[in-house]
């Protein structure tokens, strides 16, 4: 199966700061994937790779086959269109109405009319469950579950092929936490859609994940060697009810670590 | 065991830099920083002619250029064109040329203190405003949204900026003119009762519509330049309200040297195209 995005042997180094290290692997059509490691591993930064917003400072990132790098500013706007994005913070821009967020892509987009949009609003707001009323708040005013569930109608109403989700449940409470979890799925069983979720709530993984990048922090990797450290079904990986990482991805990381002294003691 | 406690060794520690490397770094820092921001105004100014803005950014941002600053600007031209008046005053009355200090005084406000004056003002009251309300907008990812709904965030947010400065500018340039000519006659005219008529002739031989010309083709440019500088500060903010602070700071900073700069070059550049308009018909004062 083509891969919807592939990173390939991605590097990304911001001035003297190496944030992402020979990354490489792929997302398929239709697939959950979870990207999860520690804090500052880069999971952030490779989200926005795949959305063009960064680029890599050495190897490729691909989307169906074709790098993101070599799309001209038309191309990339398109691609764009076809991915839908929730924001950590869920970015929603403060000078609007919830309305007007939520309409904000369809009306940048062009060719729908007001009828329309209204529409789909009401019926967006409606898909992440929220009341009508909440349309004519300001973003202030809304709690934080609440705000991440605007972005993700932000994002639905426009009819993405794939969704990335950055950190969706982070601060929120255990309930919101899985009211988040149960959209993310609601929205991958109404549509075709390919999800990409950074987070690092155990919880979240077991409940929406098909597989799992697992990234290691490249300041404790050796030259060259690769941030991925477990690729592969959720299941292999969440072996352990209590959602605690497997003794065998533990093993492999003190592997590495202990490989690179021996060679630095033989050097 | 927790993710978090994957902690194995810690990061060995970097070797300091030295002076040299410093300033090579410094300076490579400059160059890329006045590359970043020449596409950014590029950028920027060809959205002009394109529909990737909308009118009310523009009307919105011109509101805020324009209208909220009519009192600070008057009020800055008016107490300009009084202190200049009385400081003129001692030394010009002194070798008995009171009837020349309006003219002295209108050609530097209208040449010189009005458009700089004007824009150095506006740099601290609107762009730092607009440095810090896009790098809030960059920290809290609104901009990256806009890219994502596959908008231009440069083309959306700051064309209209841009041209919401040089259209709005020069109107408060003239009324910090008109306010200075006003601050300067009321000192002149009606405190130190230098002669009226004599005032307003030397003016009328001195000051000409070239004068007017060139402080408000400054006025378009100091607004350009400050709207550009300020707003990409803005863009590339750094996370935080420490990064914001100080994005709203080094706009300030660094759109106040440009307009200096920039009226050097200006003085430079008109003092020579006057010089080839009037050298036919002699020295203004002749």
């Amino acid at each position: 199966m083509t891969p919807l995005f592939r990173l390939q042997n991605v590097t990304v180094r911001f001035g003297r700061q190496t944030v992402l290290s020979n990354v490489t692997f792929d997302i398929l059509p239709q697939e959950t994937l979870a990207l999860i490691g520690e804090s500052g591993c880069g999971k952030s930064v490779t989200l926005k790779l795949l959305v063009g917003l960064l680029a890599p400072t050495e190897g490729d990132v691909l989307f169906e086959g074709r790098s993101i790098a070599g799309l001209t500013p038309r191309e990339l706007t398109v691609l764009r269109r076809r991915v839908g994005f929730l924001f950590q913070g869920a970015a929603l821009f403060d000078s609007l109405d919830v309305f007007d967020n939520v309409a904000f892509g369809l009306r940048a987009h062009g060719g729908v009319g007001d009828v329309e949009i209204a529409d789909r609003v009401s019926r967006g707001l409606a898909d992440v469950g929220l009341p009508p009323a909440v349309a004519k708040k300001m973003p202030v005013e809304l709690s934080g579950g609440m705000r991440k569930r605007v972005g993700l109608a932000r994002a639905l109403v426009l009819d993405p092929e794939a969704m990335l989700y950055d950190e969706p449940t982070t601060g929120l409470d255990p309930i919101m936490t899985d009211v988040i979890n149960e959209l993310i799925l609601v929205a991958r069983r109404r549509r075709p859609l390919t999800s990409v979720v950074v987070t690092h709530e155990m919880r979240t993984v077991q409940k929406v994940a098909s597989r799992v990048v697992m990234l290691y922090p490249h300041s404790r990797l050796g030259p060259g060697e690769s941030q991925v450290l477990y690729d592969g079904p959720a299941d292999g990986l969440l072996d352990s009810p209590d959602g605690r990482v497997p003794q065998f991805v533990l093993g492999e990381a003190r592997d590495r670590v202990t490989e690179r002294r021996t060679d630095e003691i033989d050097d | 065991m927790p993710i978090s406690a994957i902690s194995l060794e810690p990061d060995p520690p970097e070797a300091e830099p030295g002076f040299l490397a410093k300033l090579q770094s410094s300076a490579a820092d400059v160059a890329d920083g006045f590359g970043d921001w020449a596409i950014f105004a590029f950028r920027a100014v060809t959205g002009l002619p394109t529909r990737q803005w909308k009118w009310n950014e523009y009307f919105r941002s011109a509101f805020d250029v324009g209208y909220s600053s009519v009192a600070v600007v008057a009020v800055t031209g008016l107490f300009i064109g009084m202190v200049l008046a009385v400081q003129t005053y001692t030394q010009f009355h002194a070798v008995g040329l009171d009837t020349s200090i309006g003219a002295i005084i209108h050609m530097s406000v209208v040449r010189e203190l009005g458009p700089v004056l004007a824009a150095v003002m506006l740099a601290g009251r609107i762009g730092t405003a607009m440095a810090a309300q896009l790098g809030t907008m960059r920290v809290t990812e609104q901009i990256d949204a806009l890219s994502c709904l596959g908008v231009d965030p440069v083309r959306f947010l700051v064309t209209p900026r841009v041209l919401a400065c040089i259209t709005a500018i020069p109107l408060l340039t003239i009324l910090a003119d008109l306010m200075g000519v006003v601050g300067s006659t009321f000192i002149c005219l009606g405190v130190f009762r230098i002669d009226e008529y004599h005032y307003w002739r030397h003016t009328e031989n001195f000051v000409k519509i070239f004068d007017v010309c060139v402080g408000l083709t400054k006025s378009i440019l100091f607004g350009g330049a400050l709207c550009l500088i300020t707003c990409h500060r803005g863009f590339r903010s750094r996370a935080g309200a420490e990064g914001v602070g100080r994005a709203a700071t080094e706009g300030f900073v660094i759109s106040f040297v440009a307009i200096i700069f920039l009226d050097f070059l200006m003085a430079m550049l008109t003092n020579t195209v006057h010089g080839w308009l009037y050298s036919s018909i002699g020295p203004r004062l002749a």
